[in-house]
């Protein structure tokens, strides 16, 4: 009786477990401050994952079809710096969708590469991260953006817009998330998604086109990296051309966080927003307990090893399971 | 003579999961210099019980025996200690390290200061070689070895320790006659040296020629221990399924209807040249040869895995390019693979999405997938083939490998192909899923599909065929009709001694 229990438990940890530790944090914080449950601060912080949140959206596809994409913080600052300096250029109503263009032929050359030519998807958006970091900087001469008249547009809306009271930005991240959720959880598109991340050879042998299917995947990642870079830029109207760097890895922490699997075929939209969620509380409830800023980059990677560790044991049905 | 005490004894093993009873009081013993057979269906409870004397899985009740005094096992290394040693299935070796490095990996033979003494390193493993009478060396890369030889490393390893009791887990899976014989031979040796042997087979022809006793499971319980010699295939598959099997041979259905497919002067390549022949509807035709004879191929290429260097493809009389999966399935070829778990399923879906798979894009309602219509195609099919799961639910990974195979099989008539090609049909499963599926080929070609079964059992490519085509290295060797057909003379042809002829 009482290992089935236990198994009851790690069953239950192994397909909650990511919404038990979300409880477990938020508990946490709200005793150590009060103010981190307020609607201010849950709303601030909500709106300050959204451009990680969207980003994130796109790389769940790519993550779910077997691939990797690193390229994607590098490639927000090329939409950002883009759409500011095209703002100027063409007007706002034109720079948008120039902008999303771009960007979207970047991420179709990285799904070709991926998809059409089967290269290895860690060296492929490893070497796009570096490359676009470069195209960043030779298109903007190095220098930082700015929009010249920042009184005079209605650019802002998309950043620090609010509509019925609630953040655009926010707005927007539901908006994308439920309309991708569906994507992925509903439509046959999803469902080749998985089937190609989850045994590619087997996907082929039923007729899916799997080059077709991870192209998708990264066009999917370029447009929710546009979105990224126009909430970016019309937030602040202005930008360094480094603003996305880093951005990666907290993305890929946030999919993880949320469960998708690195091997592909697994991890859902609705998860991965948990996982962007959990990352952007545990980083406010770091400030607002006192720590420096800088403790969170130590702190968030301690807790998605502990998340991954907690994930496999319970899969495992035991904590210590050495390889030999 | 005194009476042969077991070398090995397991007394009463209990083992369950959750919502499982997987072993329910099974004893066994195997005495020395004995081979001892342990069938069962898949499911039954074989792959358990090893992993419980392995010390994988620790049992809820019940005691192991070794030598007469009572182990426990706390993992693979201490049974290992005690002389149990596995050989199996899946090799696990490492192939870019040489013969000798793999045989004592982790134990390799030490100089002063930790370095490896390699010369001693290969005079052991030469020495176990020799014994093996093998044709490689102990320098060898064991990448360049063939499957077969790649075994022979695995159970020149078992051979290292002062082995008591060696297991072999379905070790002839992907071996040729040839390389059996070799097998059976060392088998033989180890027999003859005083270890006893646990031999789990699906393959009843084997059973027969090398084992001494078989011991039967059945939904985890012990169905009891008889004598080779004195038992027949019939009884023991009605102790393993617990019901009578029909083995004998169906009558060929003589009604054919119109040609499907027809193939002229196919040829790949080194793979396979010249290649031609015709398939009716309402025919099974039964592609046999050995492993490379290019039989695979040849399903690969009409199924658009694979352009061919010239001839032609006609279905139905009109010639057609095939260029990839997605036109052959449009054009009513459906393809059940070789490799069920690598290239038939993704097993980490759930049974009706791996069904409705090739037509995810034709069950639609709006954007969305037609979800009523997908558990709709998964319950006819589950229905019509006796598909044994929980639910549509279920992830095709925890079903057994003959309800697996269903489940490929389902999702390509679910297509209402014309031809089907069905490549190695009950590879790895068990007896009773494997007549199922026999009978569920001869009543497909009785509803009138084109049916192509390639297969490396001569039993079954007889059991179901109405003309058989024996292959030898690529080449079409000779067609048989199911009247004139001997086990010699395909025997013959497949080893390429017979004249080639055109199908």
């Amino acid at each position: 009786m009482a290992t089935m229990t236990k198994q009851r438990i790690a069953q239950i940890l192994a397909k909650q477990g990511i919404l038990i530790a979300f409880a477990v944090f938020m508990l946490a914080f709200t005793i150590a401050n009060p103010k981190f449950i307020t609607v201010d601060n849950v709303f601030s912080v909500v709106r300050s994952s959204a451009i990680l949140g969207v980003m994130a959206l796109g790389v769940t596809f790519v993550v779910i079809s077997g691939n990797l994409d690193l390229s994607v913080g590098s490639m927000m600052s090329f939409s950002t710096i883009v759409v500011l300096d095209l703002h100027d250029k063409l007007g706002p109503l034109m720079a948008i969708p120039a902008m999303f263009a771009m960007t979207l032929c970047l991420a179709a050359f990285i799904g070709f590469l991926v998809g059409y030519l089967r290269l290895n998807s860690l060296i492929v958006t490893l070497g796009m991260l570096s490359a676009i970091h470069g195209l960043t900087l030779t298109y903007s001469g190095g220098q930082n953006m700015d929009i010249a008249n920042k009184t005079g547009t209605w650019f802002g809306v998309f950043g620090q817009g609010s509509a019925l009271g609630i953040p655009v930005p926010i707005l927007i991240f539901a908006g994308l998330a439920a309309f991708l959720g569906l994507v992925l959880a509903k439509t046959p598109f999803g469902r080749k998604v998985y089937a190609v991340g989850g045994n590619g050879t087997a996907a082929t042998f039923s007729g899916i086109r799997r080059a077709r299917t991870v192209f998708m995947c990264y066009l999917i990642s370029g447009a929710c990296v546009a979105t990224a870079g126009l909430i970016q830029a019309s937030r602040s109207l202005g930008s360094q051309n480094t603003v996305g760097q880093g951005l990666e890895l907290q993305v890929l922490a946030a999919v993880i966080l949320g469960g998708a699997s690195l091997l592909g075929g697994s991890g859902t939209v609705f998860k991965t927003v948990i996982g962007v969620l959990i990352l952007g509380f545990i980083q406010n409830g770091l400030l607002l307990v006192g720590l420096q800023f800088y403790v969170q980059f130590v702190v968030t990677w301690v807790i998605i090893i502990l998340a991954v560790w907690l994930d496999i044991a319970a899969k495992r049905g035991k904590l210590w399971s050495p390889i030999a | 003579m005194t009476d042969p005490k077991p070398v090995l004894h397991l007394d009463n093993i209990v083992k369950t999961f959750p919502g499982v009873r997987a072993l329910d009081g099974v004893s066994f013993s195997v005495m020395p210099g004995e081979v001892h057979a342990l069938m069962g269906e898949n499911g039954a409870g074989k792959s358990t019980l090893m992993k419980v004397l392995g010390g994988i899985h620790k049992p809820d009740e019940g005691d192991i025996y070794v030598d007469e005094r009572k182990v426990t096992m706390s993992g693979p290394l201490e049974a290992k200690a005690k002389g149990i040693v596995f050989i199996h299935q899946e090799l696990s070796l490492a192939e870019e390290l040489s013969v000798a490095e793999n045989i004592y990996l982790g134990e390799l033979p030490r100089k002063s200061f930790g370095r490896v003494d390699w010369t001693r390193l290969a005079e052991q493993t030469n020495a176990i070689l020799k014994k093996l009478n093998v044709r490689f060396d102990a320098a060898t890369r064991v990448g360049d070895l063939s499957i077969a030889n790649q075994q022979m490393v695995e159970i020149a390893r078992a051979l290292t320790v002062d082995a008591k009791a060696v297991i072999f887990d379905e070790p002839t899976a992907s071996l040729t006659d040839a390389e059996k014989v070799v097998l059976f031979d060392v088998i033989a040796d180890l027999k003859a040296d005083g270890v006893g042997i646990i031999y789990i087979s699906h393959r009843m022809e084997e059973i027969f020629k090398i084992t001494d006793r078989i011991s039967i499971l059945r939904d985890g319980q012990y169905q009891g221990t008889v004598n080779t010699a004195e038992t027949n295939e019939e009884s023991v598959t009605q102790m393993m399924i617990g019901r009578k099997l029909d083995l004998s041979r169906k009558a060929t259905n003589h009604d054919l209807g119109d040609l499907a497919l027809e193939v002229r002067g196919l040829s790949c390549g080194k793979l396979y040249r010249d290649i031609s022949f015709q398939v009716r509807r309402g025919e099974v035709v039964g592609f046999y040869g050995l492993v490379g004879a290019g039989r695979t191929e040849i399903a690969e290429t009409l199924f658009g895995l694979r352009d061919p260097s010239a001839g032609q493809i006609l279905l139905a009389g009109q010639e057609v390019r095939i260029h990839s999966p997605a036109d052959a399935i449009a054009r009513g070829i459906s393809l059940v693979p070789e490799d069920r778990k690598g290239q038939g399923l993704v097993l980490g879906m759930n049974c009706r999405d791996n069904m409705t798979l090739p037509q995810v894009d034709d069950l639609k309602a709006g954007p969305f997938m037609a979800e009523g219509a997908e558990i709709a195609i998964f319950d006819q099919y589950r229905d019509r083939l006796d598909i044994r799961t929980p639910g549509w639910k279920q992830k095709v990974g925890n079903l057994s490998g003959g309800n697996q195979q269903k489940i490929v099989i389902g999702k390509w008539l679910s297509m209402h192909p014309t031809v089907l090609i069905v490549d190695e049909p009950t590879r790895g499963i068990d007896v009773g899923s494997k007549s199922e599926i026999h009978k569920l080929l001869r009543e497909l070609a009785a509803q009138g599909y084109a049916v192509m079964v390639i297969s490396s059992e001569m039993p079954e490519v007889l059991h179901v065929s109405d003309r058989i085509v024996a292959m030898y290295s690529g080449r079409i060797m000779r067609t048989f009709t199911s009247d004139e057909v001997t086990e010699d003379s395909l025997i013959q042809a497949i080893s390429g001694l017979g004249d080639s002829h055109a199908a």
